[in-house]
């Protein structure tokens, strides 16, 4: 099976976050960049994969120069090779801009599995999925908790909020997944001295004949116009119980919204 | 001394784990005194029981830097799991890769490489430690079989439910000390209760009774009457890795008090203003950093094939006396907090003792190294 996964540096979501001031773009240098966690569990769905099936797995980025951390820290992890989609004029698109990309960069790799994390902890739009599924015309099996594969199909147990539902498609398709699926694998140091010798194909947008203006800011649809800080944590709500404490904590749950 | 690329993925990977799979439940381990066989998976899994192994037996292919960096992150959040990692390795595994025949390489190293068995390495006795060629167990050859007596005192990993093997010291004749492998479960082979220890709770210690303890001749490992001089050259290779160890409790000790220092506050400010807790903490981090450069010196001295043994024993004497300076001022800055053991540094306080006496006391360091000055 030719498996690739869709994998994304972004900054530390336990670390502050910032916004450039110029264009309102992530500003890496401010952050400790890492490869998105959700990511983790799409290559180690697709380790295991190839581990029972056979066949390849490619990791595939977009990004500027310094994704490539992130590419060999899931290198590091086992996958064979690496697709690093690099261009000056991608800084500042959107997520359907980026679709594109990934869309055009996955048709020359012509996998029959796309693996992709549920959402990146960055932008969380959780759509990417989606729409490159639309672009390639193929099924896309979104939020899963497991994944089963028997010979051309595909069955998910895609998770939902009251509890999941059991989803089927023929391969090619592209499938998204939760952090509840597996449990990935820390890079072993045969895995780290490996992945330096593994192949990294970097591709322009001349390669895939997408034009600069499709891209950046030039080719997106949406434009961050001003942004405000997240205003700082407000001190908790202290019920001291003084024999109505039960009271006050329904009290406090119905007006948060909690039930 | 800057290490490789290659072993700072090897620190990134180990620390995400030693905080994502131990930090979170070896708290519970610790107070129960029990044995984290789960951790112990996962450590299999990512290979760190392979770390200086060739992958010929399933190892990593890496050597004592690899080995020393990977339990340097572990110890900087737990030192149960990390000893039970440099006992596994350096006293239980590497002996056999080292001195066993092909045979014995064969049917014990891949499982202890992998981490799904643990072996031990019997050399103290309830009357002999430091004095370890004062060994009193006796093996008598009897046909083609071994017939051992005697009891060892502290044995770490020789009880766990993995435990495959403990590697035994004994008398195979007049001032003739060799090493014979037990394999766990041999008849008359009984493992004592686990000790009520102050420190190293999550891990395995008991001691050992053999009673007329029979195993094959051809369990002799390496060659007979050589145990002596070969138990000595595995402890100057553990001491690197203790060493390791305890530059990593040290460390850990740093980032739990900075943290802590940053948010506590006395007097209307951060404790961490105060110049006699800032100057606590930067001393500690630099008892820190140069027990780091310490074993990576004897490290590097060791897989380049130079002379390393009294360069094990500084670093060794060095890091485990400042890993409980470190434990100590770290308790002393978290003030009451610091003496509940549900904080991490009360579990480093009570850790950091032993490391001035396992695989060879700090007076029996001084010793090695004051004989290389020829005295
Ligand atoms: C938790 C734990 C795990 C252990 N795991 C193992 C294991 O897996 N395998 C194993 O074989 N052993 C193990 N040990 C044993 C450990 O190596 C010994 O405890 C250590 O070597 C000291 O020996 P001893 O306890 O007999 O002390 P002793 O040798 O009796 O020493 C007592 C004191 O006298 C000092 N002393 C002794 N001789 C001299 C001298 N010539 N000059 C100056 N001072 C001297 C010592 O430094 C020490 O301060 C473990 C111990 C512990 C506590």
């Amino acid at each position: 099976m030719n498996i690739v996964v869709l994998v994304k540096q972004v900054p530390d979501s336990g670390a502050e976050r910032e916004l450039r001031s110029d264009d309102q773009t992530i500003d890496r240098s401010s952050a400790n960049n890492v490869l998105n966690e959700m990511d983790e569990y799409a290559v180690e769905e697709a380790l295991k994969l190839q581990e029972a099936l056979g066949g390849e797995v490619t990791v595939l980025t977009m990004g500027p120069e310094q994704a490539g951390e992130a590419i060999r820290k899931a290198l590091q992890m086992g996958p064979d090779k690496a697709v690093h989609v690099l261009d000056g004029a991608l800084h500042g698109s959107c997520a359907v801009a980026t679709s594109k990309v990934l869309a055009a960069a996955l048709r020359t790799l012509n996998p029959d599995l796309v693996l992709a994390g549920a959402e990146s902890t960055d932008g969380r739009v959780q759509v990417m999925p989606h729409m490159i599924a639309e672009r390639l015309g193929i099924a896309a099996l979104t939020g899963a908790r497991k994944l089963t594969v028997d010979g051309g199909t595909l069955t998910v147990e895609r998770q939902t909020e009251e509890g999941y539902e059991v989803v089927t498609a023929a391969t090619p398709a592209i499938v998204s997944v939760w952090d509840t699926i597996n449990e990935p694998r820390y890079p072993s140091l045969k895995g780290i001295m490996a992945a330096k010798k593994k192949p990294v194909q970097t591709l322009s947008l001349a390669d895939l004949g997408i034009s600069p203006d499709e891209v950046g800011f030039a080719g997106s649809t949406s434009t961050v116009v001003e942004s405000t800080k997240r205003p700082p944590r407000q001190a908790g709500t202290k019920v001291t119980d003084s024999g109505d404490g039960g009271v006050q904590l329904v009290e406090f749950l119905a007006t948060e919204r909690f039930v | 001394m800057q290490l490789t690329e290659e072993l700072e993925a090897l620190r990134a990977s180990v620390r995400d784990f030693a905080r994502e799979v131990v930090a979170p439940v070896i708290a519970g381990h610790y107070e129960q005194h029990t044995f984290p066989y789960e951790i112990v998976r996962q450590m299999g899994k990512m290979g760190l029981f392979g770390l200086p192994f060739p992958e010929e037996y399933g190892g990593m292919g890496g050597d004592y830097l690899a080995l020393g960096v990977a339990l340097e992150e572990l110890a900087r959040v737990d030192s149960s799991v990390a000893i039970t990692l440099e006992a596994a390795v350096s006293l239980g595994a590497m002996p056999i890769y080292r001195y066993g025949t092909a045979e014995q390489k064969q049917r014990w190293l891949p499982a202890l490489v992998s981490g799904e068995a643990l072996a031990g390495f019997g050399l103290t006795e309830p009357g002999f430690g430091s004095d370890a060629g004062g060994t009193q167990t006796r093996a008598v050859l009897d046909g083609d079989e071994w017939v051992i007596n005697g009891s060892k005192a502290f044995i770490t990993n020789s009880g766990t439910d993995i435990t495959s093997l403990v590697t035994v010291t004994a008398l195979t004749g007049p001032d003739e000390i060799s090493a014979i492998v037990v394999p766990s479960g041999t008849p008359g082979f009984e493992v004592g209760p686990g000790y009520s220890k102050v420190g190293w709770c999550a891990s395995d210690t008991h001691p050992l009774h053999l009673d007329d303890v029979r195993v094959p001749a051809a369990n002799l490992l390496g060659q007979r009457g050589r145990g002596f001089a070969q138990f000595l050259h595995t402890l100057d290779e553990g001491r690197i890795a203790i060493a390791a160890l305890a530059t990593g409790l040290a460390q850990g000790c740093v980032d739990e008090s900075v943290a802590y220092a940053k948010e506590r506050r006395a007097f209307g400010r951060a404790i961490g203003d105060f110049q006699a807790i800032s100057f606590k903490l930067a001393d500690m981090r630099t008892r820190a950093h140069t027990a780091r450069l310490a074993w990576h010196d004897a490290a590097a001295r060791l897989v380049a094939g130079q002379d390393f043994k009294q360069y094990a024993a500084m670093a060794k004497l060095h890091a485990s006396e400042i890993a409980v300076t470190n434990a100590r001022e770290a308790t002393q800055i978290h003030g009451g907090y610091g003496f509940m053991n549900e904080y991490p540094v009360a579990r480093f306080w009570r850790d950091a003792k032993v490391l001035e006496i396992g695989e060879g006391t700090s007076e029996i360091q001084r010793m090695v190294i004051a004989r290389d000055m020829g005295l």
